[in-house]
């Protein structure tokens, strides 16, 4: 098992202590609540999503470990701005850098790629995946995501 | 360490080989017996002794593989009704835990006496295993669930307990320890309080049984049970306890094998208790196991065992106590070793995952016990349990990774 700091990396902790986009989004295009019932985690995350498909901005509410809160907070820097469809594409980028080490992490990931060291801790890869989970529950119009 | 002297204690952790192993590198601080204990030798060995040397399906076979293997199994009721001071070995029920314990109790004694209006109590800090089945079965006859609420020390409202007990209870049941709070119930009280309306009761003893001596007669319960990984066990084995006059007058559970008398296809009838409630091929050398866990409770002292954990539980809680940003779920006067806690700005998964690489295993989450867990406003604890191993040095490794948690997170 790899060193204790690969998980809690200075990145994730700073995020944990100070999230970016974090509040409520009013108005928005799309919401969900994402929930995590092993921990009890629980996100809210908002969208505003542009008639051109375009996400302007991204906005994540809820109560959850530091993994779960730093990878919301960085999921909402690296989403903001991107096509919706440019953003399906790094969530698949995503879900691979947090499951498959047999690969290197995508340059595309940027600051992401800190999350990768939730690989070695099966019982914890959930808490980094919630928030993408609710992000795609929110594009795709469902109310609630579960980790379940 | 008063009760069980250090260098007794060191036996006792020697008895347990999985405690020798290391854990990412260090001594295993094994603090999660709540959830499920360890096992002594002693239990292993009596498990494979029985595949090994005399295993065959119980109650059938003439045979004398059949028979050795009907006797270790039967022979566990005798320790069982000692270990609980139960009145009759027959009214002990091998059932695969507390849970099918508690939804045999539901289906089979409860269920029938239920009808619109009529009330099961139960209490706030029960675990989810002594809730949905109650919810099941009133919500199927159009009863009602009540629940005791609990105050903000863990203790039981024993008051708001004596003013829901009314006309319409038809059953009683709680927690006699708290997996999450470690408090400890007045149970005999409360027992008392409903037989003087003629409410029968079941006590969950899944925390008691395993942590202090128990006499389910001086109790005045009609139902016990506990689980059989909670006391030194394998898992997948428990007991039912309950009453001979009840068990004789409740149809079965389950059908099945070994259960019945006659069988046709247009009249079956039942056995008596406890075969009755013992349908199907049980899990035979876990019963085995489980007795051997029992005994090896017995030969330690339950008394000596609930002394041991008491000393700990002080130690410990002063210790966490003096670590600040830390804060205590669960202050009952009367408790188990069990210390539930949160910490101001880590959350109790990445306090567990931090220990974990420490060697320290404590359990995080909602314990089964979400009720209780909105009752506090938490969505999660940590918590540290104790057992008959458990040592001051196991608390110290938690306190210092606690430290480093803290440091972490500042």
């Amino acid at each position: 098992m790899s060193e204790l700091r690969d998980l809690y990396q200075e990145v994730i902790l700073d995020h944990n202590k100070n999230p970016r986009n974090f509040g409520f989004l009013n108005p928005h295009t799309h919401s969900a609540d994402g929930h995590n019932p092993l921990c009890g985690d629980q996100i809210q995350v908002q969208l505003d999503v542009s008639s051109t498909g375009i996400i302007e901005a991204i906005r994540f509410t809820g109560a959850g470990c530091a993994i779960s809160t730093a990878s919301a907070s960085i999921m909402t820097e690296s989403l903001q701005g991107l096509s919706v469809a440019e953003a399906q594409d790094l969530l698949s980028q995503f879900q691979l850098l947090v499951t498959d080490s047999s690969q290197s992490p995508d340059p595309q990931l940027g600051k992401l790629a800190v999350l990768a060291g939730v690989r070695d801790y099966p019982m914890r890869i959930k808490c980094a995946t919630l928030p993408w989970h609710t992000f795609q529950a929110a594009l795709m119009g469902e109310i609630e995501a579960s980790t379940e | 360490m008063s009760a069980i002297a250090n260098n007794a204690v060191r036996k006792i952790r020697d008895d347990f080989p999985i405690l020798s192993k290391p854990m990412n590198g260090h001594r295993l601080a094994f603090l999660d017996s709540a959830a499920s204990a360890q096992k002594p030798q002693v239990v292993i060995d009596a498990e494979r002794e029985c595949y090994e040397s005399y295993y065959a399906n119980i109650h059938r076979g003439v045979y004398a593989l059949s028979q050795r293997s009907t006797q270790a199994y039967e022979a566990v009721r005798g320790v069982v009704k000692r270990f609980i001071n139960a009145a009759d070995e027959r009214e002990i029920v091998f059932v695969r835990g507390a849970t099918e314990a508690i939804n045999l109790v539901a289906q089979s004694f409860v269920r029938p006496t239920l009808g619109p209006g009529d009330e099961v109590l139960i209490t706030g800090m029960e675990h989810h295993a002594n809730i949905v089945p109650w919810q099941m079965i009133t919500e199927a006859t159009g009863a009602k669930l009540v629940v005791v609420p609990v105050n903000d020390d863990g203790t039981l409202d024993v008051d708001a307990y004596r003013e829901r007990l009314n006309s319409r209870t038809r059953f009683v049941s709680f927690v006699h320890v708290s997996n999450t709070l470690g408090t400890v119930n007045p149970a005999e009280e409360m027992i008392a309080l409903a037989k003087e309306r003629s409410i029968p009761v079941m006590l969950d003893g899944a925390q008691s049984a395993p942590h202090m001596p128990v006499d389910i007669q001086a109790l005045g319960a009609d139902f016990y049970c506990f689980s059989g990984h909670k006391t030194y066990g394998p898992s997948g084995v428990g007991v039912l306890w309950g009453r001979l006059e009840l068990l004789e007058a409740m149809p079965p559970y389950q059908g099945g094998g070994d259960m019945i008398r006659t069988v046709s296809f247009e009249k079956t009838e039942y056995a008596e208790p406890p075969q009755r409630f013992e349908a199907g091929t049980p899990n035979i050398a876990g019963v085995i196991g489980m007795g051997a866990g029992l005994e090896y409770l017995e030969n330690v002292g339950m008394a000596e065992v609930a002394a041991h954990e008491q000393t700990l539980l002080s130690y410990a809680t002063a210790q966490l106590e003096a670590l600040p940003e830390l804060s205590i779920v669960g202050t009952a006067p009367h408790k188990t070793g069990v210390i539930s806690f949160v910490m101001e700005n880590a959350h109790p998964h990445d306090i567990g995952t931090i220990l974990d690489m420490d060697g320290v295993a404590v359990r995080t989450g909602h314990h089964c016990t979400q009720p209780l867990m909105e009752r506090f406003g938490v969505p999660a604890t940590a918590r540290a349990s104790f057992g008959v191993y458990t040592e001051q040095e196991d608390i110290d490794a938690l306190v210092s990774s606690l430290k480093r948690v803290r440091k972490m997170f500042a």
